[in-house]
């Protein structure tokens, strides 16, 4: 069955300043369960691309499998979606990525897509530093799949059936600082707040930027037990600040005080500012970030924000040290050494 | 005692210890012969392993040109005692076995009916060379040396080979002018020089090269305008994409900025590696990868992904020995059914099946002109043989004019005068429909790509009827890539046989020397070499017409047999198996005996006056 939405739009609506409405970056209806942390996660992405005015166009969405890999089709209407195969994304993107650096990319996966069947290529698109936003909606259960633990799922938290998982899980935001990941921030899809900055920050990173959103399954993982239940992230959510994204050239408007608060000059100028509820707290500095990280997990803090971002980040394009022009639009007389070339490689095999 | 003897007709086996830098020398020695215009085929048979092991290189001299193995060997050149017995065994009766003298031979090893060459290669080199990687190098230049007195190859020939080879380092000519010359003086004052196998110039090469298919392939590639490389390293596929490397960093490099025209990923495994080329060729660049028959297991999950959503990937499958890791050293045309139906479901892919070093290059760019038409895998069934050891081949070609045949891809204006856009449509009525690449236009043309069901407009949909249309669309597709896939080559002298043979790649060089034996035997059989899959339909015509036809494959099963009982619904019973799967290249008098042992004892004796088929 597929949602249509009507196409009417009401002409008084505000646009952006690339004339576009907030209605141009949604998508088709959701189909996922009423509540879904996932959705909510669909309209900050919404809110963060109507905000920062990319044109749709630009945009390329890409996931796995499972329910938050369905959630492309909920959003950006008018990008290019591509729903791969369960835990592969991360090598779909890094073709696209190598084909055209021009676009933004923006990949959506679930905990079971990421840090089970596709941990190793999260782990690698991670290494090569490939400029993308890597969402995972974190539920820390299989949706699609009716509820079964995944990886990130906590050592002894509980299911809706009543069993504990025996398990460690696996921290997809440790992981990262320590695979050396360049942005690296976690979130909670109830806290739009926070996560529409996140969002756009990221986007303007150039490099991997991972967002660990932490993402409620309403129907399988919503129970007492449930370290990923709305009611447990909010008791136990500690945010290491609240940041404000200010893109290139914007007029920096947002007051905050000497000496809780910090800012982050991007590769394009733009700006992120932090103001800091968390003592000592340094964005750039991954020690620091593991460290509290680790602080955190001992004190059964879910600590979220923009943990660390490296400044200096280098992309995998430049890494590479690709023309600027994209791959995809190079034609015969950029890429064919012609016939000539071809003599003079057959002589060298006489 | 009887002895061989020939002019430029023999095999030449050198039994080495796999990394004593012995290749080097050995291929000087198949060049030399190359050069003096006398065609020749090498071929590495060495074992999965980097050192130590037992490793030979063979070399087959046929003046007329045959290049497939012979059994059979003239003469041999054992520098490793931990093989000798095989090896001696292996020399026909009346052939040579040269070998290093340093040591007495022990006499297990003395065997009646074949010559001995003692020259005490080692003892020469500890006289002259001082450092002991040298000693163990020159070594092989002392048997060059010697078998160039012994078959009467001309001097100057290798001594040429020797300074281009050494151009960058020059103080390593003299050395080896001297080595060479250690082998030959020792051999001309010890022996009848030549030998009664020996060789004389020709003029048969005319313009060919000498080169291995995944040069050839890699070069390919680059000129077909590939940009993404995505690999992950497995015998016998890395020298493809080590070879687009090599040339590409020459000829791809902006003259200007320095930056490149092309990127290459050493990916974390296969599946990484064509989500890569996925990724890449969905967004509209030309992309390829490079495997063997674990990796294109590895890519089947993937590979159903661009059937069913519609990708264009070129695949270069570079077979071995299977199943499993199998034999991964040695060569097979054993991944014809898991390639071409790789994936669950209803899944197939096109192949294509190059002969020769220049079919490996015209074929690899046509492998992206086909992906690009049909949108959708094309995979390129290489083998061992034919990848890693040199053949002789034509030269290779490129036209100017060509312009890369894209496909059906929609540009902004196109998309501005269409009124709904629907990337499954099939406007054109051939099973092929319009895509649009990410980033064309700001409102129209977008669409979501995904391996589940959907409807023309790419909007999923679980419908049984709305999928039943795209897969017969599918179907369709394929029917159409029946004749835009490479037509086969049909070999027919006079009338027609009631007997046939089909065969392809690889196969192809013993196939055409054993359609030469069978007419010296008074056969004369009419033969179809088969370049692609889906079969074209003369494929199915030659199956008809013919009462037998005897298909020559590599592998146990008789996987291809099976694919033309399967894709054509001919009658299993026409169709005779010969088969050869012990990891070496089939021979033509394997094919030859085969057919003989069959063929009913009417078939018709023909006056022989043979002149060889070319590939
Ligand atoms: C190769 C393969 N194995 C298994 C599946 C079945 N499967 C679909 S979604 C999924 C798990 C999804 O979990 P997660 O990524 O956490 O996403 P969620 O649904 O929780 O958002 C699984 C196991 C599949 N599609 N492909
Ligand atoms: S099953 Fe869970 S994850 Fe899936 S849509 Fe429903 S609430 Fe969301």
């Amino acid at each position: 069955m597929t949602f249509v939405k009507p196409a009417f739009r009401h002409p008084g609506l505000p646009k952006n300043k690339i004339g576009f409405r907030k209605a141009d970056y949604e998508g088709a209806i959701s189909t996922l369960c009423a509540g879904c942390g996932h959705d909510s996660i669909s309209g900050a992405i919404i809110q963060a691309c109507y905000e920062m005015a990319i044109e749709p166009h630009k945009i390329a969405k890409l996931s796995g499998i499972g329910c938050s890999s369905k959630t492309p089709t909920y959003f950006l209407g008018n990008s290019h979606g591509f729903n791969s195969v369960h835990g592969r994304m991360p090598s779909i993107a890094t073709g696209a990525n190598l084909a055209n650096r021009d676009l933004i990319y923006l990949g959506v996966s679930g905990d079971g897509d990421t840090a089970s069947i596709g941990l190793g290529q999260f782990c690698h698109v991670l290494r090569r530093n490939l400029n993308m936003v890597y969402i995972v909606m974190n539920n820390g259960c299989y949706g699609l799949t009716k509820g079964q633990d995944s990886a990130t799922a906590d050592f002894g938290s509980m299911s809706k059936e009543g069993s504990v998982n025996p398990f460690q899980p696996i921290d997809l935001v440790g992981l990262s600082l320590e695979l050396g990941a360049s942005f690296v921030a976690r979130s909670f899809s109830g806290d739009k707040t926070q996560l529409v900055p996140l969002i756009k920050a990221a986007m303007s990173h150039p490099g991997f930027a991972l967002l660990d959103i932490l993402s409620p399954c309403v129907t399988f993982n919503n129970n007492t037990g449930s370290t990923k239940s709305y009611d447990y992230v909010r008791d136990h959510i500690e945010a290491t600040s609240v940041l404000d994204f200010v893109p290139e050239k914007e007029e920096i408007t947002v007051d905050y005080e000497e000496g809780t608060s910090s800012s982050v000059v991007m590769h394009d100028g733009s700006l992120i500012q932090l103001s800091k509820l968390s003592p000592h707290w340094n964005p750039t500095n991954r020690d620091s970030a593991v460290n509290r990280l680790q602080e955190a997990k001992a004190k059964g803090e879910i600590l979220t924000g923009l943990l660390y971002i490296d400044p200096k980040s280098v992309e995998l394009h430049q890494i590479l040290d690709t023309v600027e022009k994209p791959l995809n639009t190079l034609r015969e007389k950029d890429l064919n050494p012609g016939t000539s070339a071809l003599e003079k490689i057959n002589a060298s095999f006489r | 005692m009887m002895t061989v003897s020939a002019v430029n007709d023999m095999v030449i086996r050198f039994a080495n210890v796999n990394g004593t830098g012995s290749a080097s020398a050995n291929e000087m020695f198949a060049k030399a012969i190359f050069r003096m215009g006398i065609p020749v085929s090498p071929k590495n048979i060495f074992p999965s392993n980097i050192q130590g092991l037992p490793t030979w290189y063979e070399v087959r001299v046929s003046e007329q040109g045959y290049l497939g193995r012979r059994d059979g060997v003239d003469l041999l050149v054992g520098v490793n005692p931990q093989s000798y017995a095989k090896d001696i065994a292996s020399i026909k009766e009346g052939g040579y076995f040269v070998y290093d003298s340093t040591k007495k031979l022990h006499p297990d090893y003395v065997r009646k009916g074949i010559q001995y060459v003692g020259i005490p290669m080692m003892q020469m080199c500890m006289e002259n060379y001082d450092n002991p990687r040298h000693q163990q190098l020159f070594k092989n230049i002392v048997y060059v040396g010697a078998l160039v007195a012994l078959l009467d190859i001309e001097i100057e020939v290798i001594q040429d080979i020797i300074r281009a080879q050494f151009s960058k380092k020059e103080k390593l000519i003299p050395p080896n002018f001297k080595a060479l010359d250690l082998g030959y003086q020792y051999a001309r004052s010890h022996f009848d020089c030549p030998l009664h196998i020996r060789l004389e110039r020709r003029d048969n090469v005319g313009d060919q090269i000498m080169i291995d298919g995944n040069t050839a392939t890699g070069l390919g590639a680059i000129y077909a305008g590939a940009t993404v490389a995505a690999w992950y390293p497995i015998t016998p596929s890395t020298s493809v994409v080590k070879a687009f490397e090599t040339y590409v960093k020459k000829l791809r490099v902006d003259p200007e900025t320095g930056k490149k025209k092309y990127a290459i990923v050493q990916a974390e495994d296969e599946l990484a590696a064509i989500g890569m080329v996925i990724g890449a060729t969905w967004n509209g660049a030309r992309a390829f990868t490079a495997t063997s028959g674990p990796g294109v297991s590895l890519m089947s999950e993937f590979l159903g992904l661009a059937y069913f959503a519609e990708i264009p990937v070129v695949l270069v499958n570079v077979q071995r020995g299977g199943p499993s890791t199998g034999m991964p050293t040695r060569t097979q045309q054993s991944d014809l059914l898991s390639s071409a139906y790789a994936s669950h479901g209803d899944t197939k892919h096109v192949l294509l099946f190059p002969s020769t070093p220049a079919e490996c290059f015209d074929m690899s760019v046509k492998a992206f002109d086909l992906a690009d038409r049909l949108q959708t895998p094309v995979i390129m069934m290489s083998d061992l043989d034919l990848g890693m050891n040199s053949h002789m081949s034509p030269p290779l070609k490129w036209d100017d004019e060509r312009k890369y045949d894209l496909g059906k891809v929609l540009n902004a204006e196109e998309l501005e005068k269409i009124e709904k856009y629907g990337r499954y449509l099939d406007v054109d009525g051939d099973g092929i429909c319009y895509r649009t690449i990410p980033g064309t236009h700001p409102t129209k043309g977008s669409f979501f790509t995904r391996g589940t069901s959907r409807d023309e407009y790419a909007r999923y949909s679980e419908d049984g009827d709305v999928y039943q249309r795209i897969v017969d669309r599918l179907s369709k597709k394929w029917e159409t890539a029946k004749s835009a896939v490479p037509v086969p080559e049909v070999y027919q002298e006079g009338s027609r046989s009631t007997q046939g043979i089909i065969f392809f790649g690889t196969s192809s060089y013993a196939a055409l020397e054993a359609l030469d034996l069978l007419k010296q035997q008074g056969i004369m059989l009419d033969a179809m070499r088969i370049k692609a899959f889906p079969f074209n339909s003369t494929v199915e015509d030659f199956i008809e017409v013919h009462e037998e036809v005897f298909v020559i494959e590599q592998n146990r099963d008789k996987q291809f047999r099976s694919l033309l009982v399967n894709e054509l619904e001919v009658s299993p019973k026409k169709l005779s198996p010969i088969l050869n799967y012990d990891g070496t290249p089939i021979t033509a008098d394997t094919i030859m005996q085969q057919i003989m042992h069959h063929l009913p004892a009417s078939v018709s004796v023909v006056s022989s006056n043979h002149k060889s088929k070319t590939l």
